[in-house]
């Protein structure tokens, strides 16, 4: 069970916190103008990596704050978190 | 006449309290301080179980949680009954009932060991090959095979423990007390680390504390009373905490590990009452030092398996440490140094020993010597190609070792005896550190599997780490205590150490027999019968990898997870496959290490506690009018409230056709409720919801539909708008703490720029739901202030008032199709504010109704139930509903996926009516629907969603999803069932009402 350095709280259980997917898939601003491919790959594609992936939590109880992470999926490492609209601190 | 095995007391026996205890219904005496096995050993009972398959009799082969044969049942027939205990660590109290297991009559005398002589017939893969064909039979076969399988029973009556959790954080946890981790363990706490030291065993010390030779000094003192005197100061540290009897059971990541103490198991069962018998302790340490020490193997040689074959180690701990011999004519069978350290201990216990059988040929060994000189015979290049005895070795047959091991020379020798100590060497207890993630690597010197790369913050130290000897321990722990610590210097630097052990040894992983191996029993797991001749067929079949040969011969799959025998399998496969071990690895050690008891997994999650629940404050009004409830999400909603006699459907049908004809009552305060508050909130509304929001006038309601990205209905309610920035949103009542979260996700990371806040208020109102022709009466007397006409209060509007002192909002909106009022007050009020409702409708036979009337009246009116009538598959548009989709809005969420090629297919499954040609015929929710039931295969069109008998209608209505189902209206379809076809024309889905006079009446 990871211990997760919430960005507003600080280190906390794993069990505080909910996984979301993939960080940085930013929702179309014009969905309509989009093909049905490119919808799709919005809504569906997802990297899915094993190594080092930029994904989205939410402390859902604590502060219910989204925030990202940068994980290591192969070991379960992870490398940074940093607060949603930044640039990942680390490649 | 049992004989008395009892030599010199063993260190850990107290000799002035003896303790009776029963097992197999015959009573015995051990003394304070034996487990069950010692003291059976003690009484000369080496027979305790017979094995899985083959129904062979086994007797105790280890003195540990590796333990694989003496698994025994305690307690029969009682709710304390527990199976599958290993004999060799229950410690033993007055009262103890014991059993042998997996046999029937007895275990001296058991039907099943027919399989033994069958045993040609049960290879590798039997039930798999065997039970295949024909399919069908399989519900056939398997009663018989659980009947004579399942290792124990299972209580059948409520656990009457305590069992609980607890949290623990420590700088530095040391798991195993032998000498490395006690000296660890000081070292950690001596400097300033909050240490924790854990051992699965009721004392510390681990195998030094009764290494009494000579042989072992530490410091000129005999390496057990050097640990004697370490262990009496770690007491004394205040930044230790010592825990025994307590197995680490799993080890994940970031260092958080599961302990399980046991607090109870060794008291008499009168002193159990009112206390704690296990707790799971959650351990989070900052730094973990695993001390876990290695598991003595066994040798894979024909008949390895009779009772009276013992682990060396094994027999060493029982003379030593419990003062029992485990035999009068005991032979000692080694590849390496450890049987002569066993060896010497039997000699000084006067323990008489007829022959040590060695694989080595030339050994230069001090151990050895000291044996060679009490006349003990050795046989050096020597291996044992089978044993004889039935339910206790009696002879074994020793032959020469060919120069490469492959074969037996010479002419054979049978030797008796009573008891054979066996050796293999060592394995390194690396069980919590793989399952930490942490990666081994293969030493091909003494063919060991040791740490090799750390995943977390750990270290391994002592023979776990593969360091076996003294001299090594002592010499590599406190160097890599010191590196790991970032200390400067322990206490343990200087020591002088003797070790008298030589490191040879000489690996044969099948011993060679004068058979061949297609007659042999060389047992690899002992547990589940597997042999070096089932590993052997399983690679000549074509299997690999080694977890699927683990998984085809069930291999190291027992209880004991192949604590014993594993390292062996590995061997062979390596072997035969011609592979090398290091690159076939191991299979995959899973957690727990040792069992672990249902009640330690729930702690205090049992009965009310298992799963935490919800209740409205009007709940014990429901409780006392009798309601039965229906788990929605966490809540207990009242389902219905039968009268007398009732049963559900009869007390539905009343309800029902009340609140259709006068009026009714629920209790909605269960409904997800969401405070919307900012500049923004209209804006924010019509990008949730799919249709617009902007216009919504200040006091009016609107049903809004909620979309995923993909177009899928995710939930649905009515809002309303309060004031100019400020709404009040309801959600279902299973989807409000999702809806809550979606709609928090979006503000924060799709649309930051939206001035909009979010307050769940789902528990801070009550609201009491009043429907009906006569609800109108009702409300106006609970609230006289509020003017109820029609003019002034349509439906879909809002009102905030007063009843009396109390605040309220009144919404006139409808999930029934009648006119239809709810009343949200505080939640401190509600109750007092139904009952109100209550006293005023008594004229009106005001009707509580529960959530199956409810959803009956809704589905008479067509109105969905978002995850009853829907799935995640389903569209607005296949839901007919096209109405609330704004085709204006140019963004919403889940609007794009609307128009993608999938969502505008004309035979996707579609909402539709369904009534059955049989008026009073009700369909299965569920249930499939088909078009032409002579078509094979059976094209399944889709299935009933929402069923129920109308009282209203006096006619049986349906909702269900249909492939194409919009443009079908009419049409004929047929729901087969078991017994029959029932047949049902489409419909539209709204039964009752279209023009909602009703609601605006």
């Amino acid at each position: 069970m990871f211990i997760i350095n919430c960005p507003f709280c600080g280190e906390r259980e794993q069990s505080e916190f909910k996984a979301g997917g993939e960080a940085h898939i930013v929702r179309p601003k014009q969905p309509t103008e989009l093909s049905d491919d490119q919808w799709a790959e919005y809504l569906f594609m997802r990297k899915n990596i094993k190594g080092v992936q930029l994904e989205r939590w939410n402390h859902a109880h604590g502060c219910r704050k989204w925030f990202n992470m940068v994980r290591d999926t192969s070991n379960d490492e992870i490398k940074a978190v940093y607060k949603m609209g930044e640039k990942p601190p680390i490649e | 006449m049992t004989k008395n095995l009892r030599v010199k007391t063993g260190k850990a026996i107290d000799e002035t309290y003896r303790i009776s205890f029963k097992f197999n219904g015959s009573t015995y005496y051990g003394f304070k301080g034996d487990t069950l096995s010692s003291a059976l050993l003690a009484n000369d009972i080496h027979l305790v179980g017979r094995s899985f398959k083959y129904h062979r009799p086994r007797g105790i082969m280890t003195s540990g949680s590796e333990e694989p044969n003496a698994i025994v049942q305690l307690h029969d027939n009682s709710s304390r009954t527990e199976p599958n205990v290993r004999a060799t660590e229950v410690e033993i109290y007055e009262g103890l009932e014991a059993s042998s297991q997996n046999c029937w009559p007895s275990v001296k005398f058991d039907i099943g060991g027919i399989n033994n002589f069958l045993s040609p017939l049960l290879p590798a893969g039997f039930y798999y090959k065997t039970f295949m064909w024909p399919a069908s039979f399989w519900e056939k076969y398997e009663y018989f095979i659980r009947r004579s399988a399942g290792l124990g029973k299972s209580p059948t009556e409520p656990d009457p423990d305590f069992y609980e959790h607890k949290y623990i954080h420590c700088d530095v946890l040391v798991i195993g007390s032998g000498i490395s981790g006690i000296m660890a363990a000081k070292t950690a706490a001596k400097n300033g680390f909050k240490t924790l030291l854990v051992d699965e065993k009721p004392n510390l010390g681990g195998s030094t504390i009764y290494q009494n030779s000579d042989y072992f000094k530490i410091n000129n003192q005999t390496s057990s009373s050097w640990l004697e005197k370490e262990i009496n100061e770690i007491k004394k540290l205040k930044n230790l905490e010592i825990k025994t009897r307590t197995s680490v059971a799993a080890y994940h990541g970031y260092n958080f590990l599961l302990a399980r103490q046991n607090l109870t198991d060794h008291l008499p069962i009168e002193l159990r009452k009112d206390k704690t018998r296990h707790k799971l302790l959650k351990i989070r340490a900052k730094k973990v030092i695993t001390a876990t020490g290695s598991i003595e193997r066994p040798m894979i040689f024909d008949n390895n398996d009779r009772p009276g074959i013992l682990l060396s180690s094994a027999i060493k701990r029982y003379a030593d440490f419990f003062g029992v011999a485990c035999g009068e004519k005991n032979i000692l069978f080694t590849n390496n140094d450890t049987a002569y350290e066993t060896a010497i201990s039997l000699i000084q216990k006067g323990i008489n020993i007829e022959a040590v059988i060695d694989n080595r040929e030339e050994i230069e060994s001090k151990l050895l010597y000291e044996v060679e000189k009490n006349n003990i015979k050795i046989f050096k290049g020597y291996t044992v190609t089978n044993t004889f005895g039935y339910k206790r070795i009696n002879k074994i047959s020793i032959k020469q070792l060919s120069k490469d091991g492959q074969k037996v020379i010479g002419p054979k020798i049978d030797l008796p005896c009573d008891c054979l100590g066996v050796s293999g060497g060592w394995t390194p207890a690396v069980h919590l550190f793989t399952q930490s993630g942490g990666r081994l690597k293969f030493r091909e010197e003494d063919q060991v599997f040791i740490p090799n790369i750390y995943p977390s913050d750990q270290l391994s130290i002592g023979s776990c780490n593969g360091e076996f000897t003294l001299d090594e321990i002592l010499i590599n722990t406190p160097k890599s205590l010191k590196d790991y610590l970032n200390i400067k210097n322990t206490e343990y630097d200087n020591l002088e150490v003797l070790s008298s052990t030589n490191k040879s040894k000489r690996n044969i992983w099948l011993l060679p027999t004068d058979k061949v191996l297609g007659k042999t029993k060389s047992f690899v797991d002992y547990q589940n019968d597997a042999t070096a001749k089932d590993i052997k067929l399983a690679l000549r079949e074509g299997f690999r990898s080694i977890e699927h040969v683990k998984r085809y011969t069930t291999t190291g799959m027992g209880t004991d997870q192949g604590k014993l025998g594993n390292m062996h399998a590995l061997g062979i496969i390596s072997e035969t496959a011609g592979a090398k071990m290091g690159e076939l690895g191991t299979t995959t050690f899973r957690p727990p290490y040792t069992p672990l008891t249902f009640g330690t997994i729930v702690g205090r999650n049992v009965g009310e506690y298992f799963d935490i629940f919800r209740k409205t404050p009007i709940h014990d009004w429901h409780v006392k009018n009798k309601a039965e409830f229906e788990n929605v999400g966490q809540w207990k909603r009242a389902w219905y409230y039968p009268k007398e006699n009732e049963n559900m459907h009869q007390a539905v049908q009343r309800e029902s056709k009340a609140a259709r004809e006068s009026a009714g009552i629920l209790d909605a305060s269960t409904l997800g409720k969401i405070d919307i508050q900012g500049t923004d909130a209209s804006e924010f509304l019509n990008r949730v919801y799919t249709n617009a929001w902007s216009k919504l006038a200040i006091g009016k309601c609107r049903y809004g539909l909620m979309l995923n990205e993909d177009g899928m209905v995710y939930d649905d309610g009515v809002t309303t708008r309060l004031g100019d920035n400020h709404y009040i949103m309801t959600t279902t009542t299973g989807g409000a703490a999702n809806v809550m979260g979606k709609l928090e996700d979006y503000l924060q990371t799709e649309w930051p720029e939206l001035d909009v806040y979010l307050t769940s208020v789902t528990d801070h109102f009550v609201t009491v739901s009043v429907c009906g022709p006569n609800s109108k009466k009702i409300v106006s007397e609970v609230i006289p202030d509020l003017d109820f006409s029609d003019e002034n209060f349509p439906h879909m509007s809002f009102k905030n008032t007063k009843i009396g002192k109390i605040n309220c909002r009144v919404m006139r909106i409808s999930f029934t199709g009648e006119q239809s009022y709810e009343i949200n007050v505080q939640a401190n009020y509600g109750k007092s504010v139904w009952e109100k409702c209550m006293e005023a409708g008594k004229d009106y036979n005001i009707t509580p109704y529960g959530t199956e009337t409810m959803h009956l009246l809704r589905a008479e009116k067509g109105f969905i139930i978002v995850g009853q009538d829907t799935d995640a598959t389903m569209t607005p548009i296949d839901l007919q509903m096209d109405w609330i989709v704004s085709k204006k809005k140019y963004d919403f969420i889940g609007k794009r996926s609307l128009y993608r090629s999938d969502t505008i297919r004309e035979d996707r499954k579609q909402l539709v009516g369904l009534l059955t040609d049989n008026p009073d015929e009700v369909l299965e929710e569920g249930a499939q629907i088909v078009a032409d039931i002579n078509k094979s295969p059976i094209e399944m069109l889709g299935h009933v969603t929402s069923s129920y008998y109308s009282p209203n209608l006096k006619k049986s209505i349906a909702l269900g999803v249909v492939k194409g189902g919009k443009n079908m209206m009419g049409q004929k379809l047929i729901i087969p069932m078991e017994k029959k076809n029932i047949n049902v024309t489409v419909a539209d889905p709204v039964f009752l009402d279209k023009d909602n006079e009703r609601l605006n009446a």
